[in-house]
């Protein structure tokens, strides 16, 4: 296989373009989407790419057909990715649900930028936080990723194609501007050196005819591609394991959607991704997410110096969140401060975790630019 | 051509844990898939290759009921799946069933820029003029006067012709009958199956329940007389003045050309991309 662009070596590169790279390393060979900044460079970059590695990249009409589009690919058998801002994820949103209901593996990507609406389209922010895991209607879960830098924004691509397989979901790489148009210093690896996971497909005739039974036991089923013999019937409706559409039985519905949460919830272990930085005997959190935890490391090495204790958790996870971490945490330290480019979306889950042990302080800064760490020094030492 | 017992097509093609159907005595819908069913027969086309896909609506249950691989989607979104399916899966025959509301409402921009791109796909388009799964609410295809739930007072919006929108969007094969146009549908529908690039088969298809019964025609046999004062076949069309033309609807094959389809030409974009990229002589 011939790379467009140089493996096994380091690249000084933009967000969006190590998106992309990613994601052919990743195994994602059809691409769809709609322009929009601050993602429209993940876009060209497919567009330059997929031919070249046999690939399919396609313009929609909208948002709303990308997202289509990747799910038909993927039933189809494959990998298959899109990448949008905050207004053409609220249009992806009602087939991003289609997805969860379907379990259709496929990887979104959100760059997000100032909102509500159209905004403030060149500048950062993390307004979609909420969004994107609880941006469609139903009982549902999803798996939500952020990177912080442009090498988590490579490695998190990968990681979500890998995780959009290995549960038969949709998972959500959120970012933003901010990431999306740095460049910085990125390790591309070698084909060799990446770890590729791929959907189960049926084993036999029986596993193949309960395209949404457990027949594992581990909640996730086989998914039988189109044009393999099965004869499989796909449907947003509820349906029970044969893929029959139930609508008015409560406990087909009941159990089918209950096991779309648990077979991420059972998971959170493997899912869940966190880098704790200076915690252990620290008495004053941070907990951030994203591009705001660059501050959030700096502001540490400060407060530090200050005298203060304090540590940062930086999620690499959103959801699913783990609210037990943050109760511990909230258990140990006095405080916790949440810094967020929004008014307060972190903040609520983080709040919930804390449970009432410690106090949690938002750190809200919306308009575009990033926390600097004396904006979050200054809120912590008063 | 041989007709085969409706038994025989059914027993061959339809998943019979799913039947009944949900289809009301009278609808149109289950001929127009009868036609589909034995154009694909006829053909000889393999089953375990072709994919049904469709959106949301009465028309769109078909896939459900025929025992093929089939994508049962959002409402008005069928086309855009199927793009996805199409392109990643070349080797897959794609059929996508939908109504009129779907296809042309919700689904409108999609269903242009399907044919704008010329994507592989057959449609089979059941045009009742009619939401017939939500009860009765006009469709854009309703012509004026036509009354649903939703224009009491009978409709005072200009319809779409959807047949004359897909030629003009770059259709390769386009075609309008009323179901009752039997052996016309069937060949109609074996065409555009044996044909590349984007086609399509508009059927007026009688909705009695949700919309016969509000516009005074209440059974499937009056609805069949009211289709057989209302279409017009397109060579007497031609000779007619358009005064007279006003209100009916013109059935016949309305294009039948070879542009190259979206898989061919997304071949030969990528040959043209690696050999200017000098991967490729
Ligand atoms: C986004 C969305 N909007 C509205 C609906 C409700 N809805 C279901 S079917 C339908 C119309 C179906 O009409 P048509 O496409 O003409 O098909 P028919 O039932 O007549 O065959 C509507 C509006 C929906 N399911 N999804
Ligand atoms: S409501 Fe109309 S279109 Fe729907 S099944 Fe009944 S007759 Fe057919």
């Amino acid at each position: 296989m011939r790379y467009p662009f140089p493996v096994g070596k380091s690249d000084f590169i933009q967000g969006d373009e190590a998106i992309a790279r990613a994601a052919i390393l990743g195994g994602c060979r059809f691409y769809a989407g709609y322009p929009i900044t601050p993602a429209s460079e993940i876009f060209e970059a497919m567009a330059l790419y997929m031919p070249l590695v046999d690939g399919v990249s396609i313009q929609m009409e909208d948002e709303l057909a990308s997202m289509a589009a990747i799910i038909g690919a993927s039933w189809a058998g494959a990998k298959a990715m899109t990448a949008t801002s905050g207004p053409g994820f609220s249009l992806m949103q009602e087939n991003l649900g289609y997805a969860v209901m379907t379990e259709t593996p496929v990887v979104v990507v959100d760059v997000q930028r100032g909102g509500p609406s159209t905004g403030q389209p060149t500048l950062a922010a993390q307004g979609d936080i909420m969004q994107a895991i609880w941006g469609t209607h139903g009982d549902h879960s999803l798996i939500v990723l952020s990177p912080s830098t442009v090498q988590e924004a490579f490695d998190f691509t990968i990681r979500a194609f890998n995780l959009a397989e290995k549960y038969r979901t949709p998972v959500v790489l959120l970012t933003d501007a901010e990431i999306a148009h740095m460049r910085e210093r990125v390790y591309i690896p070698n084909p060799g050196e990446v770890e590729i996971i791929d959907r189960k497909l049926p084993e036999n005739e029986e596993e193949a005819r309960l395209p949404f039974g457990d027949p594992h036991g581990d909640g996730v089923p086989p998914m039988p591609i189109f044009g393999r013999g099965y004869r499989t019937y796909v449907t947003g409706l509820t349906h029970d394991e044969r893929g029959r559409p139930k609508t008015v039985d409560a406990e087909v519905h009941e159990k089918l959607i209950r096991r779309i949460i648990e077979k991420l919830e059972r998971n959170r272990e493997d899912i869940i991704s966190y880098d704790a930085f200076e915690l252990d005997d620290a008495e004053v959190a941070i907990v951030s997410t994203g591009i705001v935890s660059r501050s959030a490391v700096r502001a540490v090495k400060i407060l530090r110096e200050k005298g203060v204790k304090a540590g940062l958790l930086k999620l690499n996870t959103i959801w699913p969140f783990d609210f037990d971490m943050i109760e511990e945490l909230a258990g140990q330290v006095n405080k916790i401060y949440v810094p967020e480019m929004n008014l307060g979306q972190l903040y609520h889950l983080v709040k919930e975790g804390a449970n009432g042990k410690a106090e949690v302080e938002l750190i809200a800064k919306i308009g575009g630019e990033v926390h600097t760490p004396m904006e979050i020094v200054e809120r912590v030492v008063g | 051509m041989y007709l085969k017992s409706a038994y025989e097509i059914r027993d061959k093609y339809l998943r019979k844990d799913m039947l009944p159907t949900i289809f009301c005595p009278g609808c149109g819908i289950g001929s127009a898939l009868q036609y589909t069913l034995r154009a694909i027969d006829d053909l000889g086309l393999n089953q375990d290759e072709i994919v049904w896909v469709s959106g949301i609506g009465c028309s769109s249950r078909v896939p459900g009921f025929v025992n093929f691989d089939g994508l049962h989607t959002t409402h008005g979104r069928a086309l855009a799946f199927a793009t996805g399916i199409k392109l990643a899966n070349p080797d897959l025959k794609i059929i996508a069933f939908m109504g009129d509301g779907d296809a042309a409402a919700i689904g409108g921009n999609h269903l242009i820029h399907a044919i704008r791109r010329n994507l592989d796909i057959t449609v089979i388009l059941i045009n009742n003029f009619t939401y017939g799964m939500t009860g009765g609410q006009v469709a854009p295809t309703a012509l004026k006067g036509l009354r649903g739930t939703t224009a009491p007072y009978g409709q005072f919006e200009n319809p779409f012709d959807i047949a004359d929108l897909a030629v003009s969007a770059g259709a390769n094969y386009v075609a309008r009958w009323s179901v009752f146009n039997y052996l016309q549908g069937i060949n109609s529908i074996k065409k555009a199956l044996s044909k590349e690039g984007f086609t399509l088969v508009e059927f007026l298809s009688p909705c009695p329940i949700s919309f016969g019964r509000r516009n005074r025609m209440k059974t499937a046999p009056e609805l069949l007389r009211w289709y057989q004062k209302i279409t017009v076949p397109l060579a007497k069309a031609k000779k007619m003045p358009p005064e007279e033309l006003e209100g009916k609807i013109v059935i016949g094959e309305f294009a039948d050309r070879d542009r190259p389809g979206l898989v061919r030409e997304y071949e030969a974009y990528k040959k043209r991309a690696k050999k200017m990229m000098g991967w490729e002589e």
